[in-house]
C-alpha cells in the first residue's frame, strides 16, 4: 500500500488532505517544527509499545532460531549462529509449512469471492438497511474466535444435517465425512477470517461514486463490462487490503487446523507451538517461524508490488 | 396542445421525425411526481436549454434520455425510433455529467477512448488524438483526472461523450461548477463546438443567462411541466407566465382589471391608470391580470414632463431608491398605490439622474406590454439567487 500512498486520493476530488491545497502550503518553518514535535509525541506510546513487545521479542525469535540445538532447559541454550537448523527445521516440516500456505490460499480465495459479493451488496444494495448488515457482518466479533470454531464442530459432525444433506445427495459417500479434513480445515479459516475481507472491500466499493457507473453505462458498457472496467479497479485497494488481512494470520493460523483437522491437516503454526512447548525445541520453532515471516513478508511484497502498479489508481 | 396535433399530422404523411421527441413523459418517484407529462420537440442539429430551478425535473428528464432512469409512463423517441424502454448503453445518447464523472483511474487518453473501445471502434489511437486537439488537452492525455484543472475536466467531461458522436448530446449542469469567468469563456467553446460538430445538445441549467446566451430553443420548466418553450428573445419578450416572466431576467407586475377588448388590444384598468395590450401580448381570458413590463422598457422623466412614448403614461410616482451601476441607473418608484416599480435607465448622458424622493411620472409602449393571467402567483419564479 505504500508505492500508493503518495498519490493524490483520485476518488474524492474534494478530500480537503489532498497534497498541494494552498493551506498546507502557507506553513511554516516554526509551525512545521512544532508539528513535528507534536508527531513524535503523539508517535511515543505506541512506538514504545511496540519497541518492549515486538522489537525485543523479535530480536529473541531470531535468537532462539540460532541457538545451539545440544542446549536444553535444564543446560540453558546458547546462541550459536546455528544456521544450519533452519537447513533441518525445513527438512523435517516442509509439508505443514507448504500446508498453512495452501490453506491460507484457498481460503483467502474463498473469501474475497463470497465477500466480494457479500460488499457489494452491502454498499449498493442494502439501502437503509446498509448499517445493519454491516453490524451483522462484525457480530461474530462478539463471541471468542475459539467458540466460534468449535461450533463449527457441531456443524461438520459426522451426524450433523450437513453431512446428512451431502450423503442424501451423493455429493459424499455414505462413510465420507467432513470434520478433520482439509475441507474442515479450509472452511472453518474462511468462516473466520470472511469479516477481514469483507470491511475493507465495503470500504472501498462504498466510496465508489455511483455516477461512474451510470457513466460507464452511458458509454456503452452493460453491467458487466462496467463491472470489470469500472468498479473492479475501483475497488482493487479494497481487494489488496482484503486480501493481506485474510492471508496473512490465515496462514498463521493453527487453532482451525487442530480443532477441525486431524494429524494430516497439521500446519506449520501447530508445530512451532509444539516445538516451543512439549518438543522443547525453540531453535525448531525460531527458525520455522522466521521463516514463515520472511516467506510471508516476500509474498506480500511482489504481491503489492504488482497490484500496486498504475491500476491501483 | 398544438405539439399533438403535429404529431398527430406527421404520423398520417409518414414521415418520422428526425429529432428527439418526448410525449406525455411523466416519472413518479416514491413520494413526488418530478415530471409531469411532458411533451417536447427538440429538432435535430439544434442546441436546446431545458431551464428551471432545482428541483424543476429538468435533470430527471434528462436521465429520461439518457435512460438512466425509466419513464412512469410516456415515450421517448430519437430519430423516428422509440427508445423509451431501451438501455442506457443501447442509446446513440451521451451525457456530460454534473461534476463530470470522469473515471479517475483511467487517465485522460483512456477516458475519451472508453466509448469507442467498448463499441470497438477502429482507429481509436487518432480519433481521441482528434477530439483531445479540439477540447485543446493534447498535452495532458497521460495526466489523470485529479491532475486537472476543474475547467480542463469539464472539456474531459465534453471530448469523452462528444467523441461518440450521438444523436444527441446531454449536458447536465455541465458549467455549475465552474467560476464565473470560466463560465462564460465555456459558454462560448460549447456553443462553438456544439455549431462546428452540428450534434444536438439538449442543455440543462439553472443559469437563465446561461441558457439565453447558448441555446436556440429554451424550455422553462417549473414543477414537473414545461411553462413555455421558444427562442432566447421571445420567452424574453413575451412571457406567457408570472414564472416565465421572473425567472427569466425581471419583471414589473402590476394588479390590473380588463376593462375591452378590441380586435388589437386589450385595455386594462391599473389602479385607475388605463394601459393596453397587444391581443398577442394577452394571456389571459380573465376580468383581473397581471400587467407586465420588464424594467429597461419603462422610461422615466420629471412629473407632467412629455415623455417619448406614445402611449401608457402613469403618473404619480415618487423615487424611493437609486443605484447607479455604471451602464445603467436602477431606480425604485413607489407608485400612489404603494407598489414599487423598477426602472432600468440606459446611461446615455442625456436624460438626468434622478434623486431619492424626487416626483416622476413613468411611460412605455404598449407593444412592450404583457398581460399574464391574475390566478398566477405574482411571485413565481423570483430569484433569489439573482
Amino acid at each position: 500500500m505504500t508505492s500508493t500512498a503518495g498519490t493524490v486520493p483520485v476518488v474524492d476530488p474534494g478530500d480537503p488532505g489532498a497534497p498541494g491545497e494552498p493551506d498546507a502550503l502557507v506553513d511554516v518553518a516554526a509551525s512545521g517544527r512544532r508539528r513535528g514535535r507534536t508527531a513524535y509525541l503523539l508517535m511515543a506510546p505506541a512506538v514504545l509499545w511496540l519497541a518492549l513487545f515486538f522489537v525485543i521479542p523479535f530480536y529473541s525469535l531470531i535468537a532462539a532460531s540460532l541457538y545451539d540445538p545440544s542446549g536444553s532447559d535444564e543446560d540453558g541454550w546458547r546462541m550459536a549462529y546455528a544456521f544450519g537448523n533452519y537447513v533441518d527445521a525445513w527438512q523435517d516440516y516442509w509439508q505443514p509449512f507448504v500446508r498453512s500456505i495452501a490453506y491460507g490460499g484457498i481460503a483467502t480465495v474463498i473469501c474475497l469471492v463470497l465477500g466480494y459479493v457479500l460488499a457489494y451488496a452491502i454498499a449498493f444494495k442494502t439501502g437503509r438497511w446498509k448499517t445493519l448488515v454491516l453490524v451483522l457482518v462484525i457480530a461474530p466479533f462478539f463471541t471468542s474466535f475459539l467458540v466460534r470454531t468449535l461450533s463449527w464442530q457441531l456443524i461438520l459432525a459426522d451426524d450433523g444435517w450437513v453431512v446428512d444433506v451431502l450423503r442424501f445427495l451423493q455429493l459424499l459417500d455414505d462413510d465420507g465425512r467432513l470434520l478433520a479434513t482439509d475441507v474442515a480445515v479450509v472452511t472453518g479459516l474462511a468462516y473466520n477470517f470472511l469479516p477481514f475481507m469483507v470491511l475493507p472491500l465495503f470500504a472501498s466499493l462504498d466510496k465508489i461514486d455511483h455516477r461512474l457507473i451510470e457513466a460507464s453505462s452511458d458509454l456503452y458498457s452493460n453491467p458487466v463490462v462496467g463491472f470489470f472496467k469500472v468498479t473492479w479497479p475501483l475497488s482493487l485497494p479494497g481487494v489488496v487490503s482484503g486480501t493481506l488481512l485474510t492471508f496473512i494470520p490465515a496462514a498463521g493460523d493453527y487453532i482451525n487446523a487442530q480443532l477441525l483437522g486431524n494429524t494430516n491437516t497439521r500446519v506449520v503454526g501447530s508445530v512451532i507451538e509444539a516445538q516451543f512447548t512439549d518438543a522443547n525445541q525453540p531453535y525448531v520453532a525460531g527458525a520455522l517461524s522466521m521463516t514463515l515471516m520472511v516467506v510471508i513478508v516476500g509474498m506480500v511484497l511482489v504481491y503489492v508490488r504488482r497490484a500496486g502498479t498504475e491500476e491501483l489508481l | 396542445m398544438s405539439l399533438r396535433v403535429e404529431a398527430g399530422v406527421e404520423a398520417a404523411d409518414g414521415t418520422a421525425y428526425d429529432g428527439l421527441r418526448l410525449r406525455a413523459l411523466t416519472k413518479r418517484f416514491a413520494s413526488f411526481t418530478a415530471v409531469r407529462g411532458i411533451d417536447l420537440d427538440v429538432p435535430r442539429g439544434s442546441f436546446f436549454a431545458l431551464l428551471g430551478p432545482s428541483g424543476c425535473g429538468k435533470t430527471t428528464t434528462l436521465r429520461m434520455v439518457a435512460g438512466l432512469d425509466a419513464p412512469t409512463s410516456g415515450t421517448i423517441e430519437l430519430a423516428g425510433k422509440d427508445i423509451t424502454g431501451a438501455k442506457p448503453y443501447r442509446r446513440p445518447v451521451n451525457t456530460v455529467f454534473q461534476n463530470y464523472a470522469l473515471f479517475p483511474h483511467l487517465d485522460i487518453f483512456e477516458n475519451v477512448a472508453f466509448g469507442l473501445r467498448r463499441r470497438k471502434v477502429d482507429g481509436v489511437d487518432k480519433k481521441v488524438a482528434e477530439m483531445l486537439a479540439l477540447v485543446e488537452l493534447d498535452a495532458q492525455a497521460r495526466k489523470k483526472p485529479a491532475q486537472l484543472s476543474g475547467g480542463q475536466q469539464q472539456r474531459v467531461a465534453l471530448a469523452r461523450a462528444l467523441i461518440n458522436e450521438p444523436e444527441v448530446l446531454l449536458l447536465d449542469e455541465p458549467l455549475g461548477a465552474l467560476d464565473l469567468k470560466l463560465r462564460r469563456s465555456m459558454q462560448i467553446e460549447l456553443k462553438r463546438i456544439q455549431m462546428d460538430v452540428g450534434l444536438t445538445f439538449v442543455h440543462v441549467t439553472h443559469d437563465q443567462e446561461e441558457a439565453m446566451t447558448m441555446a436556440d430553443t429554451v424550455a422553462v420548466m417549473n414543477g414537473g411541466l414545461i411553462e413555455q418553450m421558444g427562442s432566447p428573445a421571445e420567452l424574453y419578450e413575451n412571457p406567457r407566465s408570472t414564472f416565465v416572466a421572473n425567472f427569466l431576467g425581471q419583471s414589473n407586475l402590476i394588479e390590473g382589471r380588463v376593462t375591452g377588448r378590441s380586435a388589437d388590444e386589450v385595455t386594462v384598468d391599473m389602479h385607475g391608470i388605463g394601459v393596453s395590450v397587444p391581443v398577442g401580448r394577452a394571456h389571459t381570458d380573465g376580468q383581473q391580470g397581471w400587467v407586465g413590463i420588464r424594467p429597461e422598457k419603462v422610461l422615466i422623466g420629471d412629473a407632467g414632463s412629455k415623455l417619448d412614448a406614445p402611449g401608457n403614461t402613469i403618473p404619480g410616482g415618487v423615487v424611493s431608491d437609486v443605484s447607479f451601476v455604471g451602464v445603467s441607473t436602477q431606480y425604485l418608484v413607489r407608485m400612489p398605490w404603494g407598489q414599487e416599480l423598477m426602472v432600468f435607465a440606459q446611461n446615455t448622458g442625456r436624460d438626468k439622474i434622478f434623486r431619492h424622493g424626487d416626483p416622476v411620472e413613468l411611460s412605455w409602449r404598449p407593444e412592450y406590454a404583457f398581460l399574464l393571467d391574475h390566478s398566477q402567483d405574482v411571485r413565481a419564479g423570483a430569484q433569489e439567487d439573482g
